[in-house]
C-alpha cells in the first residue's frame, strides 16, 4: 500500500481524493474521534483516580482532573496494601508473574519452536494427525481440562519425588501442583498450539534451497535449527515472545487453580486486594493497582508496536 | 499454504534414509505428541467419561450413574441462567465486535492521517488482561461515583446507568467493557483483510461509479469472507471461556444474574464439590464448542480441496 | 583448615537444633479488619514459640477460599493447617485419609472435657478420631442496628425483627437504606437461616435443616418464613455492596438501618471503636427467639509425611484451643470461645449475650454441619437470586426449596 499523498496524485487509484475539509472527512474523523475517546476514557480514569485522595474521590466527578496530586495510592497499592495479614502490596505478586513468566516463556517457546520446526522440515508418519490435535486442543474449553491436570500435576510431582529418592532418600517432596513449577508446564502446554503454529507457517515459508543445502553439507536436525533456522527467525521469536508475554502476565484462571497465595501472579493478586476490602473502599489504591498490573502488557505494546499487532494478526488470521 | 505442505512432504518422502534420520525428530516432537495425546485427547475423554459417575469431592470412576449430572445440570436455574447469559453475551459481542470492528477498519482503510496512532489507541485494551478490564470498569460503572454519577451533576438528575446492580441489564454491564477490551483486535484482523484486496477492485468500482459504502458491503465483505469466518471462530471460542470478566468486574451478581456456564464449572467442581456436574457442565461446553468448530472445519477443509 | 572444620560442625549444630523448629504455612479467609486483627493473635502466639506462622490469607469468603485449599490438598499440595467450616465439608478429604489425626492431642487435653458445646468437637470427630480444632463459635442470627441511623429517622432503635420491620418505611424517609445486604450468595443464604429461627421457630428449623423433612419444607410456616424473607429484600433495596464487611461499614456509618450477620460482625464494630449499646444494638436470634446456632470455624491439619512438621502441627493445634490464646482470639473475632472455663469478662454486651445464651444452652445445630457443600452451594444459589429478583413469587421460590431438601445430602 501507498501512502496517501502517492494515492492522490494518482487520480482513479483508490478512493476518491478528497479536500480536508470535505463532509466525508468530517464524519470520519469525527467518528474517529470519539471511538477514541471511548477507548481512551477508561485509562483517563485509571489515572486520574489513582492520583486523587478519597475526599476528593467522594466528592468530585471521575472524570475531573485531580486538584491535589498524591502518590500515596501508588505507594500503598505497591508496597502496603493488604491481603490478610500480609501487607507488602502487589509487589509480591510483581515478582511471582516474573518468575512465572521468565521460565513459561522460555520454555513454551523452545518447545512450540522445535515443534513448528519438525513439522515445517520434518514430517514423520503421524505428524499431520498430532498437528490437528493441537489445534483442536486449542479450541477445548480450559474446564474441560482443570481438574484431570491437577491430578497429572500431582501424580508427575509424585513420580519425580520418587525419582530423585532414589539418589537421596532424604529428598524434600517435589511438587508441582501449587508451585511455580507446575503453573510453567500448563503455560506450556496451552501456549502450544498457537505458537507451534506461528513457527511452523514461518519455517515452511523459509526457501527450501538453504534446508537442501544444509542437509547437502551433512548438518543434522538440531545443526539446522540452531545454524539456519534459529538465525533467520529472529521477528518470529519476537513475535511468539510479545504474544506469550502479554498471555502469561494476563492469565488468572490458571493462576488461581494451580498456584497457592504464595505464588499468586499478579491479577489473581490485584483481584484479591481490589475485591476483599477492610472497612471502605479505597478506589484511588484499587485504580493504581490496576494500573500496575496493566502496566507490564502495556509498556510491551506500546513499545512493540507493529510487532505487536503482526504478532496477534499471524496467530489469527492463518488459523 | 496447502501447496507448499505438499512440496515439502514429497522432498522429505524421497529422502531414502527418512525414518531413520527423522528419529531425531520424532524425539524432539515428544512434548508435542505427549500435550496431544495425554492433555487434549486424554484429559478431554477423562473429563467426559467422569461426566457420568458420581464423583463429589473425589473422582469416583467406578460409582457410575448415567444421565444423572446432566439431569440435574438442566433442571438447575443458575445453569439455565448462565447459558442465556453466554447466549446473550455471546450473540451481541460477535455482532457488535464484527460490525465495529469492520467500521473501525473500513474508516481506518481510508488513507487517513494518523492512523497508527488512532490504530494503537484502538488496540491498547486487547493488551490488557480480563481482570483489569473487569476492575476498571466496575469503577467507571460504579452507581454512586461513577458515570451515572457524573451525568446527574451535569444536571440530567434522573439520569439511570447502572447495569452492574441491575440484574436485569448487568450482562450489557459485562459486555461493554467486553467490547471495549476485545474490538480492537476484531480491526486489526479486518485491517489486515481489507489491505489484503486488490486496488484493482477499488479502481473497477470507482470506474462503474460504485459509492465507497456500498463497495464495503457489496463487494469487500464478500471477499473477506475468510476473515470473518476467521474472527468469528475466534470470538466463539474466547466468549465460551469468558471467566475473568466476571469473576472481577461482578462476580457473578447481583444475584446469580451475570454468571456464565465457565464459572459455574468452577463454582460447582471446587466450591460446591460435586465435580461430576462441574464435569457434565464443562462437557457441555465442549460440545457447544463443538457446535461451532467442526461446521468450520468442514467449511475450511472443504474450502481447501476445491483450490 | 581447622578453622573451617570448626565452622562445619558449627553450622552443623545450628543445622541440627534448627530441625525442631518447623515453619507452617496456615490458610485461612480470614481477611476483613477484625478478622486479620484476630488471626494474629494466633501467628504471635504460635510465633512465641521456636516455630513460625506463615500467613497463608486467601481473600474472599469461603466460597472463593474454600476451593482453593481443597484443590491444593487434593493436588499432593497441603498446606500445614488450614481453616474450614467442620461438618460435612471435609468429611471426604478425611475419609480419603489425608488429615491429620488428632486423637492423641485431644486425649491427653482432655478436649472432650472442655469443650462447649460438645457439638463443635463432635462436627471434628469421625469414627471415633478427632480430625480438627474448633476455634470457635459463630452464630449467625444477628441483627445489628446503626443508634444513629434510627437517630436520624427518628425512631427508637427496634428491639426485634417485626419492630425493625416497622421502622423501616421512616428509614427510607429519611434517605436511608434500612437493611443492609452484600450481594455475596452466602449473606443471603445467612440472612434466610436467621430469618428461620426468628419467624419460622426451633422446631422447624431443626426439622428441615437436620431432618431434611421436605414436608417441614413445604409446610406453611415455611411459607411465612419465605414471605418474611421477600419483604426483607425490599428493604434491601439501595445497598450496592458486595462485601459483608461493607455491609457492616453502612450501619457503622450509619447510612443503613441494620444488617443481619453473624456474630464475627462484631469485630468490625470493634475496630471501628463503637461501643456496644451505645452505638449499637445487636439482637441475637433477631431479638425474636433468643437462641443461637453453633457453627464455627475450624482448623484441620493437612498430612504431612515429616515427623517433625507433624509435631509442630500438633503444637498448633493445642495452642490454638489453650485458654490464653481461646481468650485473645475471640475477643478480637468477636465471636464465642469454645470452651467454658475460661474467664471472658473483658468482653463486651454483644459477646455477653451470646455467652448467657450459651451458658442457657439454648443452642441450635448450624445447617452448615448437616449439609453437604453440593446442597449448601444449591440454597446459596435460590437464595441469592430470589433476593436480588423480585419477580420470583413466593410460591416459586418455596416449590424450588423443597425440591432442594427432598434431595439433600
Amino acid at each position: 500500500m501507498t501512502d496517501a499523498t502517492v494515492n492522490a496524485l494518482s487520480g482513479p487509484k483508490g478512493p476518491k481524493p478528497k479536500k480536508v475539509f470535505s463532509s466525508t472527512n468530517i464524519i470520519i474523523y469525527g467518528t474517529l474521534f470519539v471511538v477514541c475517546m471511548y477507548y481512551l476514557l477508561p485509562l483517563y480514569v485509571m489515572i486520574v483516580t489513582s492520583l486523587k485522595g478519597m475526599p476528593e474521590i467522594r466528592l468530585g466527578n471521575i472524570f475531573s482532573p485531580p486538584v491535589e496530586v498524591t502518590y500515596e495510592p501508588w505507594v500503598k497499592a505497591w508496597a502496603e496494601a493488604c491481603t490478610g495479614i500480609n501487607c507488602d502490596g502487589l509487589s509480591r505478586g510483581f515478582w511471582n508473574s516474573v518468575w512465572i513468566l521468565i521460565p513459561s516463556v522460555f520454555l513454551s517457546i523452545a518447545i512450540a519452536s522445535v515443534n513448528g520446526y519438525a513439522l515445517a522440515n520434518w514430517k514423520f508418519k503421524g505428524s499431520e494427525v498430532f498437528f490437528t490435535i493441537l489445534i483442536f486442543g486449542a479450541f477445548i474449553p480450559y474446564q474441560v481440562m482443570i481438574y484431570p491436570i491437577v491430578i497429572l500435576l500431582r501424580e508427575s510431582g509424585d513420580g519425580i519425588t520418587a525419582f530423585i529418592r532414589i539418589f537421596n532418600s532424604d529428598a524434600d517432596n517435589f511438587r508441582l501442583m501449587g508451585s511455580l513449577w507446575g503453573l510453567v508446564i500448563v503455560h506450556t502446554i496451552f501456549g502450544m498450539p498457537i505458537l507451534t503454529l506461528l513457527f511452523r507457517n514461518y519455517f515452511t515459508s523459509v526457501p527450501e534451497e538453504l534446508f537442501k543445502a544444509a542437509r547437502v553439507d551433512g548438518a543434522g536436525f538440531w545443526g539446522i535449527y540452531f545454524r539456519i533456522m534459529l538465525p533467520m527467525s529472529l521477528p518470529i521469536f519476537v513475535v511468539a515472545m510479545i504474544l506469550q508475554v502479554t498471555g502469561i502476565w494476563n492469565d488468572f484462571l490458571f493462576g488461581v487453580i494451580y498456584t497457592k497465595p504464595d505464588t499468586y501472579p499478579m491479577t489473581v493478586q490485584l483481584n484479591n486486594i481490589v475485591n476483599s476490602v477492610q472497612g471502605i473502599k479505597e478506589y484511588n489504591v484499587n485504580m493504581a493497582a490496576t494500573l500496575l498490573t496493566g502496566l507490564v502488557p502495556l509498556v510491551i505494546y506500546f513499545a512493540s508496536g507493529k510487532l505487536f499487532v503482526r504478532g496477534i494478526a499471524a496467530g489469527a488470521v492463518k488459523g | 499454504m496447502a501447496v507448499t505442505d505438499t512440496g515439502r512432504m514429497d522432498v522429505g518422502a524421497k529422502r531414502p534414509s527418512r525414518l531413520f534420520k527423522n528419529m531425531t525428530a520424532k524425539i524432539a516432537a515428544i512434548p508435542m505428541i505427549a500435550t496431544a495425546l495425554v492433555v487434549f485427547i486424554g484429559c478431554t475423554a477423562w473429563t467426559i467419561y467422569h461426566s457420568f459417575t458420581r464423583s463429589r469431592l473425589l473422582p469416583a470412576p467406578d460409582k457410575w450413574t448415567g444421565l444423572q449430572n446432566y439431569d440435574r445440570l438442566w433442571s438447575e436455574n443458575r445453569w439455565l441462567v448462565s447459558i442465556e447469559n453466554l447466549a446473550i453475551f455471546g450473540s451481541c459481542s460477535l455482532v457488535l465486535s464484527l460490525v465495529i470492528g469492520f467500521i473501525l477498519a473500513a474508516l481506518l482503510d481510508r488513507k487517513i492521517r494518523f492512523e497508527n496512532t488512532i490504530r494503537t489507541i484502538i488496540l491498547y485494551p486487547f493488551a490488557l488482561s480480563f481482570v483489569v478490564t473487569g476492575l476498571v470498569w466496575q469503577w467507571l460503572l460504579n452507581p454512586d461515583l461513577g458515570l451515572q454519577n457524573v451525568v446527574r451533576s451535569w444536571g440530567w438528575e434522573t439520569f439511570t446507568f447502572d447495569p452492574l446492580n441491575n440484574a436485569d441489564i448487568v450482562i450489557y454491564g459485562i459486555l461493554i467493557a467486553g467490547i471495549w477490551q476485545g474490538s480492537g483486535f476484531v480491526m486489526v484482523l479486518m485491517l489486515a483483510g481489507m489491505r489484503g484486496i486488490d486496488e484493482d477492485v477499488w479502481k473497477a468500482s470507482r470506474v462503474e461509479g460504485i459509492p465507497t459504502w456500498k463497495t464495503y458491503i457489496f463487494i469487500v465483505i464478500p471477499m473477506m469472507r475468510p476473515v470473518f469466518v476467521t474472527a468469528l471462530v475466534i470470538i466463539s471460542a474466547g466468549i465460551i471461556k469468558v471467566y475473568d470478566l466476571v469473576v472481577a468486574q461482578t462476580s457473578g451478581g447481583p444475584g446469580i444474574a451475570s454468571e456464565v456456564p465457565a464459572k459455574y464449572v468452577i463454582d460447582k467442581m471446587f466450591g460446591s464439590q460435586n465435580l461430576g456436574l462441574g464435569f457434565a457442565a464443562s462437557t457441555m461446553m465442549l460440545l457447544s464448542v463443538l457446535v461451532v468448530l467442526i461446521p468450520w472445519a468442514y467449511l475450511e477443509f472443504g474450502g481447501k480441496k476445491e483450490r | 583448615m581447622k578453622l573451617s572444620t570448626k565452622l562445619l560442625s558449627a553450622t552443623a549444630i545450628v543445622g541440627a537444633s534448627a530441625v525442631s523448629a518447623a515453619e507452617l504455612e496456615v490458610t485461612h479467609w480470614w481477611t476483613s479488619g477484625g478478622e486479620a486483627a484476630a488471626v494474629a493473635e494466633f501467628a504471635s502466639a504460635f510465633n512465641a514459640t521456636e516455630h513460625t506462622w506463615i500467613d497463608g490469607a486467601i481473600a474472599g469468603s469461603g466460597g472463593t477460599a474454600r476451593p482453593i485449599i481443597i484443590s491444593r490438598i487434593l493436588g499432593g499440595d497441603p498446606m500445614h493447617a488450614t481453616q474450614l467450616n467442620h461438618g460435612r465439608q471435609a468429611e471426604e478429604l478425611v475419609e480419603a485419609g489425608l488429615m491429620l489425626d488428632l486423637t492423641d492431642v485431644a486425649e491427653a487435653e482432655g478436649w472432650a472435657d472442655v469443650v462447649n458445646p460438645s457439638r463443635l468437637l463432635d462436627a471434628c470427630t469421625l469414627d471415633g478420631k478427632v480430625y480438627c480444632v474448633p476455634v470457635n463459635i459463630h452464630s449467625p442470627q444477628w441483627l445489628w442496628l446503626s443508634h444513629d441511623a434510627f437517630a436520624k429517622a427518628g425512631v427508637d432503635v427496634p428491639a426485634d425483627w417485626f419492630e425493625f420491620v416497622d421502622a423501616a418505611p421512616a428509614l427510607r424517609d429519611a434517605g436511608l437504606v434500612p437493611l443492609a445486604m452484600g450481594q455475596q450468595s452466602w449473606q443471603t443464604s445467612l440472612a434466610f437461616g436467621a430469618l428461620m429461627v426468628a419467624v419460622g421457630g426451633t422446631d422447624l428449623y431443626i426439622d428441615v435443616l437436620t431432618n431434611k423433612n421436605a414436608d417441614a419444607a413445604a409446610s406453611e410456616d415455611m411459607t411465612k418464613v419465605w414471605e418474611a424473607y421477600a419483604a426483607a429484600r425490599l428493604l434491601s433495596e439501595g445497598s450496592n455492596v458486595n462485601d459483608w464487611n461493607q455491609a457492616t461499614n453502612l450501619v457503622i456509618t450509619g447510612q443503613a438501618g441494620g444488617q443481619i450477620h453473624g456474630d464475627w460482625a462484631q469485630g468490625e464494630f470493634q475496630v471501628a471503636e463503637q461501643v456496644a449499646g451505645t452505638d449499637y444494638t445487636c439482637l441475637p436470634g433477631l431479638g425474636v427467639n433468643e437462641i443461637i446456632a453453633t457453627g464455627g470455624d475450624a482448623f484441620y491439619f493437612p498430612k504431612q509425611d515429616d515427623p517433625a512438621i507433624e509435631a509442630a502441627q500438633k503444637e498448633l493445634a493445642s495452642l490454638m484451643i489453650s485458654q490464653e490464646v481461646q481468650v485473645a482470639f475471640n475477643l478480637k473475632k468477636g465471636s464465642l470461645p469454645i470452651r467454658g472455663d475460661i474467664d471472658l469478662s473483658a468482653a463486651n454486651d454483644c459477646m455477653q449475650k451470646g455467652l448467657a445464651i450459651l451458658a442457657a444452652g439454648n443452642v441450635l445445630p448450624d445447617g452448615v454441619n448437616s449439609f453437604s457443600a453440593d446442597t449448601a452451594g444449591q440454597i446459596d444459589d435460590l437464595t441469592v437470586e430470589f433476593w436480588n429478583d423480585t419477580s420470583i413469587s413466593v410460591e416459586d421460590a418455596q416449590a424450588r426449596y423443597v425440591d432442594i431438601i427432598a434431595s439433600a445430602d
